[in-house]
């Protein structure tokens, strides 16, 4: 069989990847630069008979992919800046009710309306702590058009696995990004699906021990009658005040993630077995940071680039690994110092650590970066 | 010993009590809505329970459904969801006055206009009541509240009226002063396609009655039976003879394409042209 080799934006890949895992529902509201995913997936959507619903706003959006997803579906929604905003109350729902599903942020300049039409990398600490409450958090940030496809098929495997939503980071950068891909044939890549119970339904506890990560969990209308609220609640899904019961939900939403770092986390470096000077970045601006590193190496620096890959949970032990080792840490991002804060946590070592920053709406320019490369070398 | 008739739908055990108060109406339009399950055969398994927040909707946990309790405002989204993905579902929305037509009020309007094949059971008790006696949407100019202690400066909805404009197929009212007539409305409402609403007027005596010195819950049952004319009847009256009466009945009924239908011939036509 011949490849199937394509050009694409980041947006469209992101539509290709979640019909190639199996996505029969989608529920949003245009929103620029996020509009293209919706675009493609109504008309993809009704011909693998799915269905695509666009609603009054991004609330409605989001509560439709829920419901869809409690009934079974493999459900995403699509948004930006203002739309994640307005996400943000059920986002939560999804944890604790534990219900997969994908949301996309495609970033856009903030705050407010902030700058529709240009990319940003500022919904960080957004996408981590944006709704209320103790809850485990997944995101996953593609730093090119085929990482946009293979990390939604990825975000639709551990939101089926982890029973929660997935957060893909994207942003305008790479969303509107052109650039060749091949699209995986048939089986090329796993895709998970989340087993059925098989129990007699009086046995069945929608969330029993086991179900967490990995486990069978049941659908709306699938012979098994349970609950779901919003409400802190049972191993039955029943509203609970019981100290013992609140503490036993929290530890298990707390426990998806931590402990399964080593599954969720992914890190990618390069030229980091010499380095002497690392520059993080992620998304649209590690590209930039990519040409930057391999400029600096063209002068004769030591320079490495380490891109996260999972953005949440952080890879908190990764990158002291590289900051126990180098000189020099470059945090290159289009924000004002979001991912910055979280190197500065894990950095115990008295590196030194060097913002490289732009938030005026355009993208980082490789130069920026190998000027702080070579600052950073003397 | 016999059971009760409702019995066998509700969750017994962990679930009860419940948190209603004496002399709150919801428990009435429970009983309705399960008796007019039972009435039309349906399937428990095939029927999904859906609120929001607020007093009616805790509804969801004590009937034997599949049933899920959302967020305050959006449970006619995530049904909108449950339905358009699982068409063959039975879809019952609770909800109440505020989690309805305020903050949920968008989704309300639009789930009509898009005709989303949903049966909304509005339970209006013209108050906040979980968080204390706010005024609601419904609350009528004038009325006191623990917001509004003074009384409202504010006019209220109709949401029967609210819902036809904007196109739902089905809309009646009843008063839980009448629950054999609640019982028929929401039987009807059920084997209507399309968006369906019943509004079924639920007295407040804890917060409501209280704050507008209603008095018992018995009294505002009592007022409800002196204040009630069916549509039909009301017809025959001149308005003046209609004002503070409650008009119960079937407002609306047309024969509708419900959206979820209307979506199946989407994939049909998006198929053949693949």
């Amino acid at each position: 069989m011949s490849k199937d080799i394509r050009l694409l934006q980041g947006n469209e890949s992101c539509s290709l990847g979640a019909i190639y895992a199996g996505c029969n529902f989608f529920g949003g509201y245009p929103i620029t630069p996020s509009t293209e995913i919706a675009e493609e997936m109504a008309l993809m959507l009704p011909r693998e008979g799915g269905r695509f619903i666009q609603m009054e706003d991004e609330i409605a959006g989001i509560a439709t992919v829920l419901g869809a997803a409690a009934a079974g579906a493999k459900a995403m929604t699509a948004t930006s800046g203002p739309g994640f905003s307005l996400m943000m109350e059920l986002l939560g729902y999804g944890c604790m009710a534990e219900i997969p599903c994908v949301i996309v942020n495609v970033q856009r300049g903030g705050p407010s309306t902030g700058l529709p039409t240009k990319g940003a990398q500022a919904d960080v600490m957004q996408a981590r702590w944006g709704t209320h409450g103790d809850h485990p958090t997944i995101a996953l940030c593609p730093s090119s058009v085929e990482e946009s496809f293979k990390l939604t098929v990825r975000a639709f495997n551990l939101a089926e696995k982890f029973r929660m939503p997935v957060i893909l980071l994207l942003d305008e950068f790479i969303g509107h990004m052109r650039e060749k891909m091949e699209i995986p044939g048939p089986g090329e890549m796993e895709i998970y699906n989340h087993p059925q119970p098989t129990c007699q339904p009086a046995a069945y506890l929608h969330y029993g021990d086991g179900s967490s990560v990995g486990g069978a969990y049941a659908s709306l209308g699938s012979g098994y009658r349970f609950n779901i609220t919003g409400l802190t609640h049972d191993q039955h899904g029943f509203p609970t005040g019981r100290a013992d019961e609140i503490q036993w939900k929290m530890d298990r939403l707390r426990a998806k993630v931590e402990d399964h770092l080593a599954e969720l986390i992914e890190v990618d470096q390069e030229f980091m077995d010499d380095a002497e000077i690392a520059v993080f970045s992620y998304g649209g601006a590690a590209r930039t940071a990519q040409q930057a590193v391999r400029e600096a190496r063209a002068k004769g620096i030591k320079a490495g680039l380490v891109r996260p890959i999972t953005l949440w949970p952080f890879p908190n032990q990764a990158l002291a690994e590289v900051l126990r080792k180098v000189k020099t840490m470059i945090v290159a991002e289009i924000s004002q110092g979001q991912l910055l804060g979280e190197v500065q946590r894990v950095n115990q070592f008295h590196t030194k650590v060097v913002p490289v920053q732009r938030y005026d709406g355009e993208m980082l320019t490789p130069t920026e970066v190998v000027n702080a490369i070579v600052e950073a070398a003397k | 010993m016999r059971m009760h008739p409702s019995y066998e739908m509700l969750r017994p055990g962990k679930k009860f009590p419940h948190v209603w108060c004496p002399g709150c109406g919801h428990g009435i339009v429970q009983g309705a809505i399960i008796r007019a399950v039972q009435k039309l055969g349906l399937p428990r398994d095939e029927m999904v329970m859906v609120s929001g927040i607020g007093c009616s909707s805790r509804m969801p946990v004590y009937v034997d459904f599949n049933s899920l309790h959302t967020a305050h405002g959006r449970a006619i989204a995530f049904a909108t969801g449950v339905k358009l993905h699982n068409p063959k579902l039975h879809v019952i929305v609770i909800t109440g006055d505020g989690d309805a037509l305020a903050i949920g009020g968008n989704h309300f309007i639009h789930a009509a206009r898009r005709n989303a094949d949903l049966t909304v059971i509005l339970m209006n008790n013209n108050i906040y009541g979980m968080t204390g006696g706010q005024y609601s949407p419904t609350t009528p100019i004038g009325k006191r509240a623990s917001t509004a202690p003074y009384g409202t400066a504010e006019r209220d909805f109709d949401p029967c009226a609210l819902a036809q404009a904007a196109g739902a197929a089905f809309t009646a009212r009843g008063v839980v002063y009448n629950a054999v007539e609640l019982e028929k409305l929401i039987e009807t409402a059920l084997t209507r396609k399309g968006f369906s609403l019943v509004e079924a007027i639920s007295p407040c005596p804890t917060l409501y009655g209280r704050l507008n010195k209603e008095g018992s819950a018995v009294k505002m049952l009592q007022w409800q039976k002196a204040n009630t004319v069916n549509v039909k009847a009301a017809e025959k009256l001149p308005p003046d003879q209609l004002n503070g009466k409650i008009i119960t009945g079937v407002f609306h009924d047309v024969e509708t394409i419900p959206y979820t239908q209307i979506y199946n011939q989407i994939i049909q036509r998006a198929q053949a042209s693949k």
